[in-house]
């Protein structure tokens, strides 16, 4: 009776090239670790063929949440920490669509926090790209909530005393059904995380430490071998990724921590609950017009 | 109107009568029958409700004002008390006129020796409907046997009584409409010795097919009339009744209504919905709306249709949550940060609320503009009866336009009002916009440019003048010059045109104007003022600091006309007629 589901992948895709996904060239700072995680989402979205008009950029604020300007493609600049409920809107009335959503940790782990928690429990389909740089770097140099202990910022300029969250916790905790951690400097992994977060179905999220050179140089220099650190993957074969328990031990330690899938279970997303209370709730008079159905109503009130 | 009320064979043409007791007795289920009974026969309804902002007891009155001709508010004094406790009866006993008859509940209330000519009537409630259903039911019935007592008193239709009763419980198990309809004929049956009875004048109400509902009930499926379809919300008294018949209701219409965490994330939902295509709808209640104000800033500088319901309460902070107020008018016109135009909307009673909620839809789509409607908890809880929505007039079928947009599509365009192209929609030339906060070009770029921005600020403002020179006259009513031109919007609506009536029938020249577009208001509404001598406006709200309430000082400085004076009241309760009558004629006496 009603035309506001459409189906999903109603267009053929063609193959969509880098120039046509291109938008404004980025005003990030010149070596910014985002750059590459914007190349590497142009990587996977050409790869999965997905069509050009249902690809959905979703940001909140800060530098990271630019990333809608810089992709030709449908997208929402929103309010500060408030992607997640947005993108929640977004995807759950447009089932056909695909709902990327990008921030940093600012906007999802402390302004959004609360987001963050119930987007995840509700397992709304989307993909979510954290860009962690540890600090806020739009507004020039506060301590963010993951900023390490001791480390000096305009509004910590003893060093910073708050103990940090630990987004992996947080995310496993949260009930996100998908979470995985990624270097923006290793760019093959970013691509192979960030595709297997598009095709999971529910809520998948991608922690991805990128470096602010501005703010917070050397940051992630640990989980970098190029700057001497180690880039340590999760082994699947031995690591049960469907346990949570484990992967709250996995996450434990994120200083430089491993990389890779923490975390995946397929269990019904919310976009599926809520479309067959919809298919139910018609299938039980599937003969009436919306307008009937009002009436119907409306003789039950005399 | 006359309420007089005589125990003779003269037919009543209007009683009012209040049934106090505990909120868990089921006295609002009792008005809640006598008033679909009335919509239902022809006669006329308002009622009127308290409930505690407890979760389970407290005191509750449900008033019921039932008329054979036009009822316009819920009562100044009760014709008739029902008192089920010993508190109800002390805490009521002098809302009753003089010559009023006060039922109580005697295995409960102890009379008192009342000086005022009141006629007392102790039936017992609680032992007679336990008889009457027998043991178990301890006295679960008394309010049914109750509304059988005053179904004898008023010689209401038993038949049809009965038939809505069978109705409502009929869904439930057999035991709990055999019950009831035990409680109503032992109700019914108790003779009522010194008391003859008082049937009602035959309702003059024409038209067929009669609803009785509430505000919220009303609000609710005048935005699925509308074409709402999607929404979210946070549960706040007294909104939340309209989110839950929406979660409940829209995903028969092949939509949904989502539970958010908080109040920010149900703004932001709705925003989503929006923006994919949909027209979505969002609300609360004061300091729900509040918190939403900085994502309807956002709504106001995107340009994103929605719409967003406030059900007004006391305030501020947590203030008074079950009682009524129009306190967070400036909230709604001005609440956010920034140059943030939007339009408001008032409905002006239950059936209106319908009305409203349908205007609201199609300004937020034709103007691409956040709407917010603005109602009060005298509106949302109360029942009324009148006619039944043509919804071949009035049905507006949602649809999702993913056409193709051309070379010529720009989301911002100076010159037009805004169309977006939602997510899904392909564009002939390969380039997609971005909707977005930051101030913008027409096509969607951010820029900081400073003739952009004045350009661009004009263009959100100049919506909404074009909309004030299409809005319809506002409701007019009574003398077109003279003394006193009243001025009311929301929920006021009733006791203003009653108190017009009775200040016209003394001699007072007085006309009265409803307002259901608040912001923008309509063009020339200064020039009907230059009518008057005294331009009152009563609203439920404070004088404030430099003495006039919020409407009051809005058409002030729209108008200038220093003839608008304030008539306020904020005691969480409507006005009575008799205090509009009285506000106005002091103001009368002191010029």
């Amino acid at each position: 009776m009603q035309t506001l589901r459409p189906n999903i992948m109603s267009t053929p895709a063609e193959k969509l090239t880098k120039k046509q996904l291109k938008a404004d060239h980025p005003t990030w700072c010149p070596a910014c670790g985002d750059f590459a995680v914007l190349a590497s989402f142009f990587n996977v979205v050409q790869k999965l063929g997905i069509p050009h008009e249902k690809i959905v950029c979703v940001a909140g604020i800060g530098c990271s949440s630019r990333f809608p300007y810089f992709v030709n493609a449908h997208g929402i600049h929103f309010i500060h920490g408030r992607a997640l409920p947005l993108a929640t809107g977004i995807s759950l009335s447009r089932p056909d669509l695909h709902v990327f959503v990008f921030g940093g940790d600012g906007d999802g782990y402390s302004i959004g926090g609360n987001h963050l928690t119930h987007a995840a429990r509700k397992n709304v389909n989307l993909s979510y790209v954290i860009m962690d740089n540890y600090v806020y770097g739009l507004t020039k140099n506060q301590t963010s909530p993951t900023t390490p202990i001791g480390r000096r910022s305009k509004t910590d300029p003893r060093g910073a005393i708050d103990r940090p969250i630990n987004p992996m916790t947080q995310l496993v905790a949260s009930g996100a059904s998908f979470v995985a951690r990624t270097h923006a400097a290793q760019v093959k992994h970013m691509n192979e995380m960030f595709e297997r977060a598009i095709l999971h179905p529910g809520f998948a999220v991608v922690e991805t430490l990128s470096e602010c050179t501005m703010f917070y140089p050397g940051a992630f220099d640990s989980g970098n071998p190029r700057k001497g650190g180690a880039f340590e993957l999760v082994d699947e074969d031995t690591q049960d990724t469907g346990s949570t328990a484990a992967a709250m031990e996995l996450a434990e330690d994120n200083a430089p921590g491993k990389f890779g899938v923490y975390y995946e279970e397929r269990r019904p997303t919310k976009n599926e609950l809520e479309w067959q209370w919809v298919e139910e709730a018609q299938a039980a008079s599937p003969d009436l017009s919306g307008k009937d159905l009002l009436r119907k109503r409306f003789a039950s009130m005399r | 109107m006359d309420t007089t009320q005589t125990p003779t064979n003269h037919p009543l043409r209007n009683a009012v009568i209040r049934l106090a007791g505990q909120s868990q007795d089921g006295i609002q289920s009792i008005g809640a029958f006598l008033a679909q009974l009335a919509g239902s026969t022809a006669q006329d309804v308002m009622t009127y409700m308290t409930i505690p902002s407890t979760i389970s007891g407290g005191a509750s009155i449900f008033q019921v004002h039932l008329g054979s001709g036009k009822v316009l508010h819920p009562g100044d004094e009760a014709d008739t008390l029902v008192a089920f406790y010993q508190d109800s009866y002390d805490q009521h006993l002098h809302s009753l006129r003089d010559g009023g008859i006060c039922f109580y509940d005697s295995d409960k209330v102890e009379e008192l020796k009342e000086e005022r000519d009141i006629r007392h009537i102790g039936i017992p409630f609680t032992s007679a409907s336990i008889e009457a259903i027998g043991g178990s039911a301890k006295d679960r019935g008394k309010n049914i046997f109750v509304l059988g007592m005053l179904c004898a008193v008023y010689k209401l239709d038993r038949d049809r009584l009965v038939e809505i009763i069978s109705r409502k419980f009929g869904s439930k198990s057999e035991d709990v409409l055999r019950n009831a309809l035990l409680a109503f004929d032992a109700g019914y049956a108790w003779s009522v010795h010194d008391i003859e009875h008082m049937p009602f004048a035959p309702g003059e109400n024409e038209e067929a097919n009669r609803l009785s509902t509430d505000g919220n009930t009303m609000l609710t499926l005048g935005l699925i009339a509308g074409g709402c379809r999607f929404g979210a919300g946070y549960p706040i008294t007294p909104w939340s009744s309209i989110m839950e018949g929406l979660r409940s209701e829209l995903p028969k219409y092949g939509g949904m209504f989502i539970q958010s965490e908080d109040e920010l994330a149900a703004i932001a939902t709705a925003i989503g919905a929006a923006y994919s295509g949909h027209l979505a709808i969002t609300g609360s209640s004061g300091p729900g709306l509040s918190l939403k104000s900085e994502a309807l800033g956002y709504a106001c500088m995107a340009e994103i249709p929605l719409i967003v319901v406030n059900i007004q309460r006391g305030g501020p902070s947590t203030g008074l949550p079950t009682s009524v107020e129009q306190s967070d008018l400036m909230q709604a016109i001005y609440g956010s940060h920034g140059d943030a135009p939007r339009v408001v909307l008032a409905p002006r009673d239950v059936e209106d609320c319908f009305y409203t909620a349908i205007e609201a839809c199609r300004i937020a789509r034709e103007y691409s503009t956040p709407v917010i409607i603005l109602s009060d908890q005298a509106i949302a809880t109360r029942i009324e009866a009148f006619p039944e929505p043509d919804l071949e007039k009035h049905w507006r079928e949602p649809e999702l336009d993913l056409s193709e947009r051309g070379a010529d599509f720009k989301p911002y365009p100076l010159d037009k009002i805004t169309r977006h192209s939602p997510p899904g929609a392909r564009s002939s030339e390969g380039k997609y916009p971005v909707v977005t906060g930051l101030e913008h070009d027409e096509w969607g770029h951010p820029s900081s440019n400073p003739q952009n921005h004045a350009a661009m600020t004009a263009k959100r403002r100049e919506k909404l003048v074009r909309l004030a020179n299409a809005l319809p006259a506002p409701d007019f009513y009574g003398d077109e010059q003279g003394d006193i031109l009243f001025i009311g919007w929301g929920s006021t609506y009733g006791p203003i045109l009653e108190a017009t009536d009775q200040l016209r029938a003394n001699g007072t020249k007085t006309g009265s104007l409803h307002l259901r577009h608040i912001h923008p208001l309509r063009n020339g509404l200064g020039d009907i003022f230059h009518r008057y001598t005294h331009i009152i406006v009563p609203e439920m709200n404070d004088a404030g600091v430099y003495g006039y309430g919020q409407l009051a000082s809005l058409l002030r400085s729209v108008t200038c006309n220093p003839n608008i004076q304030s008539l306020n009241k904020v005691e969480g309760i409507t006005f009575r007629v008799k205090e509009i009558v009285e506000g106005a004629t002091t103001i009368l006496s002191k010029a």
